[in-house]
């Protein structure tokens, strides 16, 4: 039975937008030129392709449901299991029920931390116990891990790329409609295509290597560890990307339509309406971030301590409180766009084309929606890939804070929260750590990639090879905006 | 000028109060007092006269607005707008949910939090301007390149990882410096080293790359030419015309954020036990201490806009082109 959370509701409706978008882009030029000169870059493409492999995995996690169960209830109805699962937790299989007892390093075939235990003849050992997952196909202690490692691991990065070569001969088909075959070929080999189409297929090779070695081998050992309840920590990484991609994208459209009505009305209509909405944003963006967002967030807390009829389970209450985080950092942020967006209507008002409009009797309605707001959404793209990788770090820094994510949402910030306390434990335990520094280096990096090749593609004042100064608010913005100081 | 700053100051007025009036309804009527003092006592503890006492205790047992019981002016200040939003207009935030004085709290905690933001601050503009200036001086190299990718590739990582990955290097690995803790004085310094080193290499990506951008775009105008044209050396260009006319948003960046600094940096503070106002207010959010938090986002605002007051100034100073009026 399909459920619908709130948050997957808002990733269908950004889809459906994203959707439409590329519809109307593929049939105007204006609107298809950048995004074209976006992915004549080789940079543009290869982040595209990272990012489009997390938004699949993302999305895949966004797909819930509650399971069939196997006997059918008393009325011949079919029974569902009380427990939202997403298709991703299908795919991973029984990865979130094979736990330890408690920490395993990565790979490891042994705890990681010592039992006593008594024999037969009453003697009591302090030894490593043998996991009860974890490399459990290995027989004997003669087993070399490294070798079956590197085996397994092997295996699954050749179906892996098998499974990219068969995407890389589907897209060269679909290349050489108009060229032929053998010309397309060429052409792609010597990265003469004229989008960067090689600098994707090699970033997808990577990934459908590594993807391929990983699910191999998640499925006998622990990749990444466990962790201290003997959760395995791969499966924890991946479920957080949904939370993080999540938190970058829903809390953009939240504040998009505020930040977009309010900043062109002030900078169309001037006078006291822009008085008003000028005091409105000095307001609230005078109160630091952090202490607003640490304020709504406590707030919050209570008042969905006191209203329980708000949700029906733990997942729902979860996903609310994540719901309301992203509204929460969407209301602290939409005060910057809003600025830049009125700056920009004052300009674009004093435009003859605008003064011909009016002069012309065109409502301020429509002069507003057909001629203003096309040429103000260069400045919306390039502020909502600015602020995607600046809001997936401000998640993690919150959450450790305590006003951040619910605390069994699975999220880097979390992950990272229980693994302050585990760097000081003896030995070290690192790899949680690790895994989410590894997972969120890879969504940040290509996301800051990406938005550097969209503001060179889009942004008009850089084209002209002059000074770039145009961005530079935003970029402070973005970096100041959620107080990671 | 003077005319400027007076009105600057007056349309503060109406901002504070508005900044007021939204954390009002943030911990007012969003959630009622009952329902605060029913989160606070516990589930266990809740019974209706342990609910009154609580509110009774901090004084949010009256009206909100207006105070029927009482006579003459008391009407409108014995209430809790009165009590807890007006009196916060003048500087005089009350005590605290455990009893402490607020204001006393806080000037004993800005020492700390100015003492670790300072040098955090200063020696980050050295290192950051040092680094911009070089990439600027090998422009268009690999050098260049290869600096921006880094720069990329550190803004990348949470500021978290720097703060872990440096206390688990420096403290534990090396012993050179204690891991976290503070002490008054000049001992301090060995408990601020660590974190002033951090805090300045986590914004070393995004700083300098910023600032290289800002440097850049001066070296490519035409004052810049003539320089080199008339036979200056590359490095007195760099310095004597790029650095100098480049600082100038770079300093006006600074002053926005000068007030601020006494409010101090909440995780760098809270991880390395440093007593300011950054881990006062953290600990406040964990004790759930509305009093404080309430207190410390109107100092944030006043602070905040005392520093685009001085952006404005300091603008004027540096560039005589622009006329405040």
């Amino acid at each position: 039975m399909p459920v619908f959370l709130w948050t997957d509701f808002l990733l269908y409706l950004l889809l459906a937008g994203i959707g439409l978008f590329v519809f109307f882009a593929a049939r105007s030029k204006p609107l298809r030129e950048p995004w074209l000169r976006v992915f004549r870059s080789r940079m543009g493409m290869a982040s595209a392709v990272v990012l489009l492999a997390f938004a699949i995995i993302g999305i895949l996690d966004s797909v819930h449901f509650r399971p069939l169960q196997a006997q059918a209830g008393q009325d011949g109805q079919p029974r569902y299991a009380a427990q939202i699962v997403s298709v991703l937790d299908v795919i991973a299989g029984d990865l979130a029920e094979r736990t330890e007892q408690t920490y395993s390093a990565p790979f490891a075939t042994r705890s990681y931390v010592q039992q006593v235990v008594t024999d037969e003849a009453g003697n009591t050992r302090q030894i490593f116990p043998r996991l009860a997952h974890g490399g459990a196909h290995l027989e004997g202690e003669s087993a070399s891990v490294p070798l079956d490692v590197a085996l397994r691991g092997a295996a699954g990065a050749i179906q892996g790329l098998i499974v990219w070569l068969a995407l890389a001969a589907l897209l060269v088909l679909l290349l050489s409609r108009r060229r032929g075959l053998p010309a397309t070929t060429r052409a792609l080999w010597h990265d003469q295509t004229p989008l960067r189409w090689r600098a994707a297929l090699l970033t997808a090779a990577v990934i459908a290597a590594l993807g391929g070695a990983i699910i191999e081998l998640a499925g006998h050992y622990h990749v990444l560890g466990t962790d201290k309840v003997g959760q395995d920590v791969l499966l924890q990484a991946v479920k957080s990307i949904r939370t993080g991609l999540l938190i970058g994208t829903l809390t953009t459209l939240v504040m998009l339509p505020f930040a977009l009505v309010l900043g062109v009305m002030a900078g169309y209509f001037k006078g006291w309406v822009d008085d008003v909405i000028q005091y409105l944003y000095t307001t609230l963006s005078s109160i630091p971030g952090v202490l607003l967002i640490a304020a709504a967030v406590l707030m919050l807390q209570v008042y969905m301590e006191n209203h329980p009829e708000l949700y029906r389970t733990t997942t729902e209450r979860a996903d609310l409180r994540l719901l309301f985080l992203c509204m929460i950092l969407g209301i602290t942020s939409w005060t910057g766009l809003c600025r830049l967006l009125r700056a920009e209507t004052l300009k674009l008002v004093e435009l003859d084309y605008v003064q011909a409009a009016n002069a012309l009797g065109v409502g301020h309605m429509r002069i507003m929606a057909r001629h203003i707001l096309p040429n103000v959404m260069h400045i919306v793209l390039i502020q909502i890939v600015l602020d995607f990788s600046a809001l997936v770090l401000a998640e993690a820094v919150l959450s450790y804070i305590g006003v951040g994510v619910d605390p069994s949402t699975e999220s880097w910030g979390n992950m990272i929260n229980g693994a302050r306390l585990e760097m000081s434990r003896d030995p070290v335990v690192w790899w949680p750590l690790a895994a989410a520094f590894f997972f969120m280096l890879a969504l940040v990096l290509a996301a800051n990639l990406f938005a550097d090749v969209v503001r060179d593609a889009f942004d008009p004042r850089l084209r002209g090879g002059t000074g770039d100064d145009s961005h530079t608010p935003d970029e402070q913005h973005a970096q100041s905006n959620v107080g990671a100081r | 000028m003077l005319a400027y700053i007076i009105r600057r100051l007056l349309y503060a007025i109406p901002v504070l109060i508005g900044v007021n009036l939204i954390t009002f309804m943030l911990f007012f009527v969003v959630n009622t007092p009952d329902s605060i003092a029913r989160m606070q006592l516990g589930a266990k503890r809740v019974t209706p006269a342990a609910i009154e006492a609580w509110k009774a205790e901090r004084g949010y047992d009256r009206p909100y607005f207006y105070n029927a019981a009482e006579d003459g002016p008391n009407r409108f200040t014995n209430t809790i707008f009165f009590d807890k939003s007006v009196r916060v207009m003048a500087f005089d935030f009350g005590r605290s949910d455990d009893g402490r004085s607020i204001s006393r709290d806080i000037l004993d905690r800005m020492g700390p939090s100015l003492a670790l933001a300072i040098p955090t601050l200063l020696v980050g503009l050295l290192v950051n301007i040092t680094f911009a200036l070089l990439l600027v001086f090998f422009r268009a190299s690999y050098i260049d390149t290869a600096g921006v990718v880094l720069c990329v590739f550190l803004m990348s990582i949470s500021s978290l990882f720097y703060i872990i990955g440096g206390q688990y290097l420096a403290g534990k690995l090396m012993h050179l410096v204690p891991i976290s803790g503070y002490s008054p004085g000049w001992d301090s310094i060995k408990f601020l080293i660590l974190p002033v080193i951090i805090g300045v290499v986590g914004g070393i990506g995004a700083q300098t790359r910023w600032y290289r951008t800002l440097f850049l775009e001066e070296a490519g105008k035409d004052y810049v030419r003539t320089a080199r044209a008339k036979g200056l050396s590359e490095l007195r260009v760099l310095f004597r015309h790029v650095l100098k006319n480049g600082m100038i948003p770079i300093l006006t960046g600074v002053v926005v954020i000068l007030p601020l600094l006494f409010l101090g940096s909440l995780i760098m503070e809270s991880f390395f036990g440093i007593p300011g106002l950054g881990s006062y207010t953290i600990d406040a959010i964990n004790k759930q201490d509305f009093a404080i938090v309430r207190a410390m986002v109107f100092l944030g605002s006043v602070l905040y806009i005392i520093g685009l007051l001085l952006t404005d100034i300091s603008y004027t100073l540096v560039d005589p082109r622009i006329r405040l009026s």
